[in-house]
C-alpha cells in the first residue's frame, strides 16, 4: 500500500480542484450575466433583496477571482509541483483539505453575500469567520505546496514553481494586513477594520492591486510558463528571460495600488509614487508577455489545428495588452479622464477574460483527458468553437466598455464658456444604455463558451477511469 | 498617513526576503544552467497511458 502510494502522484486533488474550476466558472460567469443584465433593465428581480445588484456584483467577483480562478491556481499548482519535482504531492490529506476546506469558503461566500453580510472592502468582502477559514487554508496550500518542493527529486527548481510560491506567500502576507479587523458579534456576523479614513483606502488599494499582481498575474503566470510549453512541445523561447521576469515582477509589484486613489486625499507624492511604480511594471511584462508567444517561433502552424493553444497564445496577447493599458491608465492625466468610468470596467475584464479566463480554461483542456486517462478531450472542435465564441465575446465586452468609458469622460468633463456642466449625469447613463446591451451580449457568449466546455468536459470523463500516473523517476528505482 | 509607517516598512521586509530567496537561488546554482530545465519539463512524458 505504502509502496503505491509513493510510486504515483496525486492526481486526485488536481482532478477535484480542475473539475469545480469549470463549475465554478459557470456560476461566476452566470451571477455576472445577471448584473449585466440589471444594469440594463433596473427592474430585473427588483423585490428580492438577496439577488439585488449590490449584493450579486461581490458575489460574481468573489466567484470568478476566487472559486474559477482560486480552483485553477490550485490544480494547476498541484499538477505542475508535482511533475517538475518528480514526487507525490507532499501530505496528501491536508491537501485534500485545502480542497475541501476551499469549497466551504466558496459555499459560505455563495450564501452569506446574497444575505447581506460584508466586510465592506472590495475583493474581501468575506466577514470574518470566512475569513479566518482563508487563512487556515491558505497555510495549508503553502505547506502542501513549499513541501513538495522541499522534497524535490530534481535539483532545480523550475521557475514556474517560482510564480506560484510568490503568489501563495503574497497572497497570505495581503489578505492577513488588508482583513485586520475587531469582530464585534459572531451572528449576524459582523467586524470592522482597524483602519480608517484614508488609511483605510491605502491599505485596501495596496491589497487590491497587488492581488491583481499576485493572485491575477504571478499565479497564472505559472500556469503558462509551465502549460504554454508542454502545450506547444517546446520550451519556453528564454528560460533566462523567464528568470528575470520573475525578479523584476516581484521585486517592482508591490507599489502601483496608490493609482487607483488618484485625486482622492492620498498624498501627491504617493500618488505619483504608484503611478512611476505602475508604468515600471510595463517592462517585466512585456518581457514575460513576448517570452510566451515566442515560444511558438518556428512552430506557428500549431496554432491552426490546436485550439488549446490558440487559447494560451491569445490569452498571452490580452495579456499584453492589459498590461499596457494598466500602465496608461495609471498616469494621472489619462486616469483624469478613465477614472470612475466603464472604460476601468472593460480594462479589468480584458484582463481577466482574455488573460486569466483564457490561460486557465487552456490548461484546463489540457489537465482534463491526462485526469480520467484520455490521450484527449472528447470533442477538439467543441474547443475550436468555445474559443471562438469566448473571443467574440471578449471583444464584444472590452471595446463596449471602452467606448462608453471614454464617452463618460468626456461627457462628465465637458464645460460650457459659462463653466457650467455640459451634461447631467444621467444623460450619461442614457447615453451609455446601448452599450450596456453589448456588454450582456458579450458575457452571454463568454458563458455559453463555457457550457460548451462543461460538457465536453462531462464527456470526456464519462467512461474514462480516474488515474493516478506512476512517477516516472520513481519506477526505475523501484525495479 | 501613519498607515506608511506599516506598509514601507513591510515592503521593505519582503524586499529583504526576496533578496535573501534570490541570494539562496544563485548559490545554491539554481541558475548555473540556463537551457537544460526548459527542456527537462517537455522531456517529462506525462500524457496518459
Amino acid at each position: 500500500m505504502t509502496s503505491s502510494l509513493t510510486a504515483t502522484f496525486n492526481y486526485k486533488v488536481v482532478r477535484q480542484f480542475a473539475i469545480m474550476t469549470v463549475v465554478w466558472g459557470i456560476v461566476g460567469m452566470l451571477v455576472g450575466v445577471v448584473i449585466a443584465a440589471q444594469l440594463l433593465w433596473p427592474e430585473f428581480l427588483t423585490g428580492i433583496s438577496w439577488l439585488s445588484y449590490g449584493r450579486l456584483r461581490p458575489l460574481h467577483t468573489n466567484a470568478v477571482i476566487f472559486a474559477f480562478g482560486g480552483c485553477a491556481l490550485f490544480a494547476t499548482s498541484y499538477y505542475c509541483v508535482q511533475r517538475t519535482c518528480q514526487v507525490r504531492l507532499f501530505c496528501g490529506p491536508l491537501a485534500s483539505f485545502t480542497f475541501w476546506g476551499w469549497q466551504a469558503v466558496i459555499l459560505l461566500a455563495a450564501i452569506t453575500l446574497p444575505m447581506g453580510f460584508t466586510f465592506g472592502k472590495e475583493y474581501a468582502e468575506l466577514e470574518w469567520p470566512i475569513k479566518l477559514l482563508i487563512a487556515v487554508v491558505w497555510v495549508a496550500y503553502a505547506i502542501v505546496f513549499f513541501g513538495t518542493i522541499f522534497l524535490r527529486k530534481t535539483p532545480h527548481i523550475y521557475v514556474a514553481n517560482w510564480f506560484y510560491g510568490a503568489f501563495i506567500l503574497t497572497v497570505a502576507i495581503l489578505h492577513i494586513v488588508n482583513s485586520a479587523g475587531v469582530p464585534v458579534s459572531l451572528w449576524p456576523m459582523k467586524s470592522y477594520p482597524v483602519y480608517a479614513g484614508v488609511q483605510d483606502a491605502m491599505v485596501q488599494w495596496w491589497y487590491g492591486h497587488n492581488a491583481v499582481g499576485f493572485f491575477l498575474t504571478a499565479g497564472f503566470l505559472g500556469i503558462m510558463y509551465y502549460f504554454v510549453p508542454k502545450q506547444a512541445g517546446r520550451p519556453i523561447y528564454s528560460y533566462r528571460l523567464s528568470v528575470v521576469h520573475f525578479w523584476a515582477l516581484i521585486f517592482t509589484y508591490m507599489w502601483a495600488g496608490p493609482h487607483h486613489l488618484h485625486y482622492t486625499a492620498l498624498p501627491d507624492w504617493t500618488q505619483s509614487l504608484g503611478m512611476l511604480f505602475s508604468l515600471v511594471l510595463l517592462a517585466p511584462s512585456w518581457g514575460g508577455m513576448i517570452n510566451g508567444i515566442m515560444t511558438l517561433s518556428g512552430a506557428w502552424h500549431k496554432l491552426r489545428t490546436d485550439p488549446i493553444l490558440k487559447f494560451m497564445i491569445v490569452s498571452l496577447s490580452f495579456y499584453g495588452m492589459s498590461t499596457f493599458e494598466g500602465p496608461m491608465m495609471s498616469i494621472k492625466t489619462v486616469n483624469a479622464l478613465s477614472h470612475y468610468t466603464d472604460w476601468t470596467i472593460g480594462h479589468v475584464h480584458s484582463g481577466a477574460l482574455g488573460w486569466v479566463a483564457f490561460i486557465s480554461i487552456g490548461a484546463i483542456y489540457y489537465l482534463v483527458p491526462r485526469m480520467f486517462g484520455k490521450s484527449e478531450m472528447f470533442s477538439t472542435r467543441l474547443i475550436t468553437a468555445h474559443f471562438w465564441i469566448a473571443t467574440v465575446g471578449v471583444v464584444f465586452y472590452i471595446a463596449s466598455m471602452w467606448i462608453a468609458g471614454v464617452m463618460q469622460g468626456l461627457m462628465w468633463r465637458a464645460t460650457n464658456p459659462d463653466g457650467t456642466l455640459t451634461y447631467a449625469f444621467v444623460e450619461g447613463v442614457k447615453a451609455t444604455y446601448p452599450f450596456y446591451a453589448i456588454r450582456l451580449l458579450g458575457g452571454v457568449l463568454f458563458l455559453v463558451g463555457m457550457l460548451i466546455m462543461a460538457y465536453n468536459v462531462i464527456r470526456t470523463a464519462g467512461g474514462g477511469k480516474a488515474v493516478e500516473a506512476p512517477i516516472p523517476s520513481a519506477a526505475p528505482a523501484a525495479a | 498617513m501613519e498607515i506608511l509607517y506599516l506598509l514601507i516598512p513591510l515592503s521593505l521586509v519582503l524586499v529583504l526576503l526576496i533578496a535573501v530567496a534570490f541570494w539562496w537561488a544563485v548559490r545554491s546554482g539554481q541558475f548555473d544552467d540556463f537551457e537544460g530545465p526548459a527542456h527537462r519539463i517537455i522531456a517529462d512524458d506525462d500524457s496518459a497511458p
